[in-house]
């Protein structure tokens, strides 16, 4: 599949990408209906979501059966059971310092992850393997963490080191495999999702991992040596992979953007002829996208595992390595658009849970505004045609012409 | 042994195509690998009495049989010799024939790993070998709704990477129009009814408002998921409201008379839900669609050429609405599966995967239903078989299971390599 950087128009020829992307930093006129629409989708899955709140509430169905003879009661009825729900979300999710830092905390994984996933879509790679190198990095790392025994500075550093080598080992396989072989990425990445969660079970059944003297497959914490340190300012408590996270992006960002290598990656995303022809070896920027997105990948298990000293246990690694490939497709396959991205979904998932506490309203909601969102901000003249929004631009999020090579 | 031949053959023969060299590289290699397995399964084993079944568990009225194993043992490690020998000497013929040595290698091989995994049982009992094949249908029925479904939509040039997303909403809806309606088989229209829906979706996005499709798919597993596991935590606990939403009817196996007592692959083909007869023929419908109707092959062309089948005259986007909504109505019936087909009650990610699994046959299968069901077949043979061998404690559970995707990894990699997806899947067509 043919994957290309944000285009303002489909179909745009390559030279005018360039052209595009210089103008879009400088004239607010480029950027602002990319954002426009961006709100526009935000709004559109407000509005289904406010919906959905509304009739699954119970004292809005029951206004619902009189609304013949007294409507008006079920529109202010639905109208609390929206307010209440949303502003519980915004509250969860940023309402104090401590909401701030868990947020944070949240999305430091997402973030880490979702730059894997946008590396490898600049390459022309589908990246669905997030789930499965977080969980061998978690895996590496935690092992590292639990049962060496080294100074705190040292075994921090060689557990992170553990973590980032072994995913990106697993991420590098399938990069290597279709550049070797053609083996399609969306395939071989699904499949080493699959083995990765029997390594992780398997490994789980052994002694070596599990708590000692526990027969559940859970596995002791790390030791405080290999955490995170915590940063505590005030009510504000989060460990330090927040701000690596941060820094991921940061790096991420030069290397596609500044470095040659990333120059690379890019032209062979857009055009893995074209770049082929041009002298660059198409094999080389496959696996090594794909190294690269492991690595983040291990980046973001090791939040888990040695920021939270989460214990490893097959629920351990969640839904972040498929969130992974939402956020990435939120923020347009660009590296501050996935931070920001991934700050949003964390944001989301921690205030879901004190939306389902404070409203009652179930936190698999926000999964469901997530999936709208996305779909939405994929589908710029849907929102343009029912927000009659006339300008042109603010196009599509990451163009993919089929299977591929 | 197998380098040293290799060279000694290139000195004799002038004239050597690369490729064929590395076929013979290739062949000597599996062959002597099959060969040194099964002289270690024969070595490790002392006991080789073995009990089997002809049925699907063992009962009074059909009980075990016992036999002795060591025969086919040798004789499967003399087919794995006579192979090898051919190989090294490079006259491993090529057409069916080949076809044909491969497959009894493969038979060898697997049957040699079977009897080391059942040989030598200590204990009150020994777990008897069944017959797998009862398993390997059922198991293999929702994977083949979604790849034929798959097919359908890739060969009409739409990616259906939401085959995941179907089966889920189809088994939701399913469960609950079967406990609606008190039947199970309102809960097989249920699911087409929802996996149509997931289709409509896909095919708005897709076709009229041009998203990428690979995305679009994506991020529909993840609105199934979230409305899913959403719905069913609205599904009140309370048994009275319960019963009619998510406690649904399971479908009865229904033995087609005289041809169930067939041996072996009666109870397999003729012992089962009316699901599975839809499946079979959803297979053949499909491919005769596809292959022999004229609404096949324009939506074969649309597939292809879409250009070149506008100039004809081919309304390309309605072929491809078309193809998108029959494949959901497959897909929602192999989403149906999961709820009225085997379990019954909706749990959060019913599907597991599978829609995934499903989309790995479609590509395995080279975008063709007959290939696709087949290996659905393979993989529903993986699981039955991964499910029995979890009895015994001679390979760790988590591994065994771990073997139907690395099957799947090596066979894309290995031998299908570069497959050639239609033409214009995935790209979007303005007339």
């Amino acid at each position: 599949m043919t994957l290309q950087a944000p285009v303002p128009t489909p179909g745009a020829e390559p030279e005018s990408v360039e052209r595009a992307a210089k103008a879009e930093l400088r004239h607010p006129a480029s950027w602002l209906p990319t954002v426009k629409v961006t709100a526009g989708a935000f709004l559109t899955a407000l509005v289904i979501g406010a919906v959905v709140i509304a009739l699954s509430d119970d004292d809005v169905i029951e206004s619902l059966k009189y609304f013949g003879t007294y409507p008006w009661d079920s529109f202010t009825r639905s109208w609390d059971a929206i307010w209440s729900s949303y502003s519980a979300l915004v509250k969860g999710a940023v309402g104090s310092s401590n909401a701030i830092a868990s947020t944070l905390d949240r999305s430091a994984p997402l973030i880490c992850a979702g730059l894997g996933v946008t590396l490898a879509f600049r390459a022309g790679l589908f990246n669905i393997g997030a789930q499965g190198q977080l969980i061998i990095g978690a895996l590496c790392a935690g092992y590292v963490g639990f049962t060496w025994n080294l100074p705190p500075f040292v075994h921090l550093v060689v557990a992170l080191v553990a973590g980032l080598a072994s995913g990106a080992l697993w991420g590098a396989i399938p990069g290597f495999l279709k550049a070797r072989t053609g083996a399609h990425e969306v395939i071989t990445t699904i499949m080493f999702n699959y083995l990765a969660a029997s390594v992780l079970i398997y490994a789980l059944s052994h002694d070596t991992f599990q708590r000692p003297g526990s027969d559940n497959a859970l596995s002791p914490k790390v030791d405080d040596s290999a955490a995170f340190p915590r940063l505590s300012i005030g009510g504000f408590d989060a460990h330090l992979g927040v701000l690596i996270a941060l820094l991921a992006g940061a790096a991420a960002w030069w290397l596609l953007e500044r470095s040659t290598w990333g120059f690379e990656l890019r032209a062979v995303g857009a055009n893995a002829h074209a770049s082929r022809t041009a002298g660059m070896s198409v094999a080389k920027v496959y696996t090594l996208a794909m190294l690269l997105a492991g690595m983040l990948a291990g980046l973001a298990a090791t939040m888990q595992v040695l920021g939270n000293q989460n214990s490893l246990s097959a629920t351990l690694p969640g839904s972040i390595g498929f969130d992974a490939i939402t956020v990435a497709l939120l923020g347009r396959a660009s590296p501050l658009g996935t931070v920001l991205a991934g700050l949003l979904f964390g944001a989301m998932s921690v205030g879901g849970v004190a939306m389902q506490a404070g409203a009652g309203t179930p936190k698999e909601l926000t999964d469901v505004l997530q999936a709208l969102i996305v779909l939405f901000v994929a589908a710029p003249a849907l929102v343009k045609g029912m927000l009659r929004i006339k300008e042109s631009g603010g196009g599509a999020t990451v163009m993919a012409k089929g299977w591929g090579s | 042994m197998a380098v040293a031949n290799a060279i000694s053959d290139e000195g004799i023969v002038d004239v050597r195509d690369r490729t064929d060299i590395r076929r013979q590289a290739k062949l000597v290699s599996i062959f002597g690998l099959v060969l040194l397995a099964l002289i270690a399964f024969y070595s490790r084993i002392d006991d080789f009495h073995i009990v089997y079944t002809l049925g699907e568990r063992v009962i009074k009225d059909d009980p075990a049989k016992e036999i002795n194993a060591q025969p086919i043992m040798i004789v499967g490690i003399v087919v794995a010799a006579l192979a090898l020998l051919l190989a090294a000497v490079n006259r491993v013929p090529k057409g069916a024939l080949g076809a044909l040595g491969y497959l009894l290698v493969g038979v060898a091989f697997f049957s040699g790993f079977i009897i080391w995994c059942y040989a030598d049982q200590s204990g009150a009992f020994s777990v008897a070998i069944i017959n797998p094949f009862p398993g390997t249908i059922r198991l293999a029925t929702p994977l083949i709704f979604g790849a034929i479904a798959g097919c359908l939509c890739e060969r009409a040039g739409v990616i259906n990477i939401a085959i995941e997303g179907q089966f889920l909403m189809g088994a939701f809806f399913a469960a609950v129009a079967s406990s609606m309606a008190y039947s199970a088989e309102m809960g097989l229209v249920g699911g087409i009814l929802a996996g149509v829906a997931i289709a409509v979706l896909l095919g708005v996005f897709a076709l009229r408002y041009q998203v990428n499709q690979v995305v679009l798919g994506v991020v529909l597993i993840a609105l199934a998921t979230g409305l899913t596991d959403f719905l069913l935590s609205q599904v009140p606990d309370d048994p009275d409201i319960k019963k009619y939403l998510n406690e649904p009817l399971i479908l009865e196996r229904v033995p087609i008379s005289g041809l169930v007592n067939i041996p072996v692959i009666g109870p397999a083909l003729f012992n089962q839900t009316i699901l599975v007869y839809i499946m079979y023929a959803s297979v053949v419908f499909v491919t005769l669609l596809l292959f022999q109707t004229t609404w096949g092959l324009r939506a074969r062309s649309v597939g292809e050429h879409p250009k070149a089948a506008d100039t004809v005259g081919i309304k390309v986007n309605r072929i491809r609405w078309q193809a998108v909504l029959l494949g959901g109505a497959f897909a929602g019936l192999g989403g149906a599966y999961f709820t009225v087909g085997s379990t019954g009650t909706f749990d959060s990610n019913a599907s597991a995967g599978n829609g995934f699994i499903a989309l790995a046959a479609v590509i395995m299968g080279r975008w063709n239903p007959v290939g696709a069901t087949l290996a659905s077949l393979l993989f529903g043979f993986c699981f039955t078989l991964q499910a029995q061998l979890a009895f015994l404690d001679k390979i760790p559970g988590e591994l065994l299971r771990a073997s139907p995707y690395l099957i799947t990894v090596i066979a894309v990699a290995g031998s299908v390599g570069r497959v050639r997806p239609p033409a214009a899947d995935g790209e979007p067509y303005q007339s």
